[in-house]
């Protein structure tokens, strides 16, 4: 193709003054493209209506289609299930045998748990949950990392809710619109987590890379080092998260940052916990940019 | 092969389907990020832009030169990347590509599909770089999200050519 030499497009002035206008009208969107981009990098929060009000037409959409993924995806499943069902019983039987001592000793310990507790005065934690939805997309082409999940404010999300699954810690909401919520993920690059290490306790922080991959870095010492298998939980300090969620396990030894992989899959076909913050206080008012986890130093 | 249409003199010739379809196929490209999948890495390309750039590289006149303002907000909206930057990016390559138009007049495929390139990496690097943290270790992930984009944009502009049939066939 060779586009003309000359660009005015004949004679007729109205022709002219239309390719003039349009590229007036591009230079002009591209500088309020460029405001808007400034407003959001310095106040992340800015737009939530007009991304809510998106979401709440793709949204039903992404569900549809999530249920749709999981009825396919689970006919393998089903498939072998029917056929393992006899070995699946005995194997069964016998964990049940073996985990009544340990279901015993569980409960009295959660007993006299609770009876210490209410020796030393401690405050209740809430970690009930307050819905269970589904995440049902993401940010596939992009370099953060939010998913959208398919319960908003009608459904009593607000934002700063922790978001877990069964396996552990996924993130927390930094969105609502009426029927959906957007969910910073903790492998995001602007997120970090407080967390401590279960074999002794040691406090940490555990960052998002943006790979899928998580940074834990000590919080207090220097030269701790990490081995690969200890497993993180989220400590609670800050109040946001509740504490003893699972959120990391460390993949190669290191010794002041070590490398993680998170412990919950937001991708497993599975409902995801939105959970009321850790301590009743309301979470801030506008997080830092880019919706940091508060940073108050572990106890 | 049907017979050319009859166009009476001074009357208005039947807009070729592109005028519409163009932006409709930009629009589902965006679209993409609402599939079922929860991403923890960058994997997908963005396929808004390629469309874009598909339908600017075959056919010039299917969208206007403002076309990428609204177009990219639609794209900010659902991608995740802070507002306002497709709408800066994509309009700004879409001026770039109009400056280019006059300095390679007689291009061929190769150099269509070399602009692109540009584009997509232009795109994909300036929107890291404003959505996170230099810090970040996307780096690895971005860099094989542009080398896919590239790859795939001769298919683009397939389906671009595809999309655009009517116009060929009377």
């Amino acid at each position: 193709m060779a586009p003309p030499r000359n660009r005015r497009p004949g004679f007729s002035r109205r022709a002219q003054y239309g390719l003039f206008l349009g590229y007036v009208g591009a230079i002009g969107g591209a500088l309020v493209g460029a405001v808007l981009l400034l407003l959001s990098t310095f106040n992340p929060p800015a737009y939530a209506m007009v991304r809510g009000f998106f979401a709440e037409l793709t949204t039903p959409v992404s569900t549809a289609l999530a249920w749709v993924e999981r009825g396919f995806a689970g006919i393998p499943g089903a498939v072998s299930e029917h056929f393992n069902v006899q070995g699946e019983n005995e194997r069964l039987r016998k964990e049940i045998e073996t985990n009544r001592t340990l279901v015993d000793r569980a409960r009295t310990l959660n007993q006299e748990n609770r009876r210490l507790r209410q020796l030393l005065g401690l405050k209740r934690e809430s970690a009930d949950a307050v819905v269970a939805a589904r995440l049902v997309s993401s940010t596939p082409t992009s370099t953060r990392r939010y998913a959208v999940l398919n319960a908003g404010s009608l459904q009593n999300v607000a934002r700063g809710m922790p978001v877990r699954e069964a396996d552990g810690l996924i993130g927390r909401v930094i969105e609502t619109s009426l029927n959906t919520s957007r969910v910073l993920l903790i492998v995001d690059s602007e997120s970090s987590v407080p967390v401590r290490r279960t074999r002794d306790g040691l406090p940490a922080l555990a960052k998002g890379r943006g790979d899928g991959k998580l940074d834990v870095h000590s919080a207090s010492l220097t030269g701790v080092g990490f081995k690969s298998g200890d497993v993180f939980v989220t400590s609670g300090t800050g109040g946001l998260f509740p504490p003893n969620i699972p959120v990391a396990v460390i993949a190669k030894d290191a010794r002041d940052t070590a490398e993680a992989v998170p412990a919950a899959n937001p991708d497993a076909l599975d409902f995801a916990l939105v959970l009321k913050p850790f301590l009743d206080e309301p979470p801030p008012e506008h997080p830092a940019p880019g919706g940091e986890a508060p940073k108050a130093a572990p106890k | 092969m049907s017979p050319p249409e009859f166009v009476p003199l001074g009357g208005s010739e039947r807009l070729p389907r592109a005028r519409w379809l163009a932006p409709l196929s930009v629009v589902i490209g965006s679209l993409v990020t609402i599939l079922p999948v929860i991403a923890t890495f960058t994997f997908l390309p963005p396929f808004g832009l390629l469309m874009l750039l598909g339908w600017r590289m075959h056919r010039a006149d299917a969208m206007k030169v403002w076309a990428p303002v609204p177009l990219g907000l639609l794209d900010d909206l659902v991608s995740g990347q802070p507002l306002g930057s497709a709408m800066l990016f994509w309009t700004l390559c879409f001026l770039a590509i109009d400056v280019l138009d006059t300095r390679l007049v007689w291009r061929d495929f190769w150099q269509d599909w070399a602009i692109a390139a540009g584009a997509i990496g232009f795109c994909l690097i300036a929107g890291r770089l404003v959505a996170a943290p230099l810090s970040a270790h996307v780096d690895t992930a971005l860099l094989i999200q542009i080398v896919a984009s590239a790859a795939l944009f001769p298919l683009a502009t397939r389906l671009c050519a595809r999309l655009d049939s009517d116009v060929k066939r009377n």
